[in-house]
């Protein structure tokens, strides 16, 4: 029998935009799995240990401030520090598709901007889940892309 | 066996974690450990959706933690029987897990009703004997937000605390068995807003007149914090009434039974069967209860 997956849905730094991450976490749960909201501004520290204590499988990160460079890459690195590589780690919110590759080269496997379908994302975490190179722990490498 | 239990009693959170997704999985038991002492181990929160809660939770950790007690939480929020997924909701509105020297101190896990019913799962109550075996002092359950006639939280808990908020009309609420019968502590909560004080004084008035054993009824404010010290520290202290302990072990029966037909490996094909006209409901019962001797 399929469990559902555990997933925690973050709003890191100073960004008080939360209807994004609130539409997200709605999605998921309609799509079956369980979902833990952090509420707004979490530092990376925070969210890493709201991902341990809840053994979450995935992260997803919202941010819609202008700050995803400095704290996406934050994040995945507090992760792998904690050894907790396995973590996938996804985002979304407005994000500049300029500034995407450094965020997947430092280990965030999709990101989602508005108007984003909850069928993409549900698929791009059945995917990821599927992958053995998903998590943070691998760096920079594969990354969802939706025409595959 | 498992050498998580080992890293988790040193206070390795991601062991801890993941042996506490192995039982909700049903890939692992734990039973009661033994426990010195006559003071409570598990404590169920319960009562209305919204109440407050977690808000008074969350106070209360911040108490417990200043008297020097490691605390765990398991915080229930229900299952969409539809898909499935659910939304955990409780952890926002807990501050004392965000605080650089209380959260040490603290353990809050999330749990999803999944497909029991009721407001708390029995998996919960093995999941709390696990926090207990590797170190926790004691474990608050949080239950779904429930109806007065939701007891089955008294299957895993050693005291039943029943959080009210203001009356909302007729009085009759408080004429309500259920709850009401088992809790071994009321608290109103929002004593900041009209009707509390009120709804306090039709409890106590209700509860005296079903008996002399009656539980007190304690008024206080998570938004402002007036009450919750007090409240805290007779929680630390409480008994376990008398009133209950045959409705305990019923629902501790029920719940068990329960779990025996829902961990049964054919529970979703029987389930369809009937659905489907394949199979008659009385066939399908018959093997979910023989199976599983
Ligand atoms: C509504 C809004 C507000 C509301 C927020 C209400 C709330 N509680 O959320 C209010 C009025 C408070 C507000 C304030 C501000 N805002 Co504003 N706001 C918006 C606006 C118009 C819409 C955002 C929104 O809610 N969209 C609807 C939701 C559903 O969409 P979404 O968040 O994009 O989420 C979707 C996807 O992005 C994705 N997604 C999002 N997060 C995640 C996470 C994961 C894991 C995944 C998988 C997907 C995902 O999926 C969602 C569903 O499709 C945007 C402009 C815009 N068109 O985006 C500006 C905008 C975000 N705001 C902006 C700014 C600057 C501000 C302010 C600083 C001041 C100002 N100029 O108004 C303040 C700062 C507030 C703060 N403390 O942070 C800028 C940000 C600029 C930037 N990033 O460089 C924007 C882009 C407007 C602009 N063009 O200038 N704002
Ligand atoms: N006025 C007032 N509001 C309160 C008080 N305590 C909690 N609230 C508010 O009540 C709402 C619900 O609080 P929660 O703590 O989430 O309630 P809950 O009982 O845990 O809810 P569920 O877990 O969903 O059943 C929030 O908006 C709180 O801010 C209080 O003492 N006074
Ligand atoms: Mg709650």
């Amino acid at each position: 029998m399929d469990q559902p997956l555990r997933i925690v849905i973050a709003k890191p730094g100073l960004d008080g935009h939360d209807r994004g991450a609130k539409v997200v976490a709605r999605a998921l749960r309609d799509a079956g799995h369980e979902v833990i909201y952090t509420g707004l501004r979490r530092t990376p520290e925070q969210i890493i240990e709201t991902v341990r204590d809840e053994d979450a499988v995935l992260l997803g990160i919202s941010s819609l401030s202008g700050a995803h460079g400095h704290l996406f890459p934050r994040i995945c690195e507090t992760l792998r520090e904690h050894n907790m590589g396995d973590v996938i780690v996804f985002g979304g919110g407005i994000i500049p598709e300029d500034d995407w590759p450094p965020l997947f080269a430092a280990g965030v496997r999709a990101l989602f901007g508005p108007g984003t379908t909850s069928e993409e994302m549900v698929e791009f975490i059945a995917t990821a889940v599927q992958r053995d190179d998903a998590g943070v722990g691998h760096g920079a490498g594969w990354h969802w892309n939706p025409s595959e | 066996m498992d050498n998580r239990i080992e890293a988790a009693k040193e206070g390795d959170r991601r062991a801890l974690a993941r042996l506490l997704t192995s039982i909700e999985n049903g890939e692992l038991r734990f039973s009661e450990p033994h426990s010195g002492g006559s003071d409570w181990k598990i404590l169920a929160l319960t009562g209305p959706p919204g109440v407050g809660k977690s808000c008074l939770l969350d106070r209360m950790l911040h108490e417990w933690v200043d008297h020097g007690l490691r605390i765990a939480v398991l915080a229930v929020d229900p299952s969409s029987p539809r898909s499935g997924g659910a939304l955990l909701g409780d952890r926002v509105r807990m501050s004392v897990v965000d605080d650089d020297i209380k959260k040490k101190s603290v353990y809050l896990r999330s749990v999803a009703t999944r497909k029991t019913s009721g407001s708390v799962p029995l998996v919960v109550r093995d999941m709390a004997f696990c926090l207990l075996q590797v170190g926790w002092d004691k474990v608050i359950i949080e239950t779904v937000g429930a109806g007065p006639s939701e007891v089955r939280c008294a299957a895993v808990a050693d005291r039943i605390v029943l959080v009210e908020g203001p009356a909302r009309g007729d009085g009759v609420q408080a004429e309500k068995a259920g709850l009401l019968e088992l809790a071994d502590a009321v608290i109103v909560n929002k004593s900041d807003l009209d009707g509390a004080q009120r709804h306090a004084n039709e409890l106590r008035e209700s509860l005296h007149l079903g008996h002399e054993d009656a539980p007190d009824v304690h008024l206080v404010s998570a938004l402002y914090g007036d009450g919750v010290a007090e409240a805290s520290s007779m929680l630390l202290t409480l008994e376990q009434s008398m009133r209950a302990g045959r409705a305990r072990w019923r629902e501790r029966l029920l719940s068990h039974h329960e779990r025996l037909l829902l961990e049964h490996p054919e529970f979703d094909s029987l389930l369809m069967k009937i659905e489907e006209g394949l199979m008659s409901f009385e066939d399908a019962y018959a093997q979910l209860r023989d199976g599983n001797e």
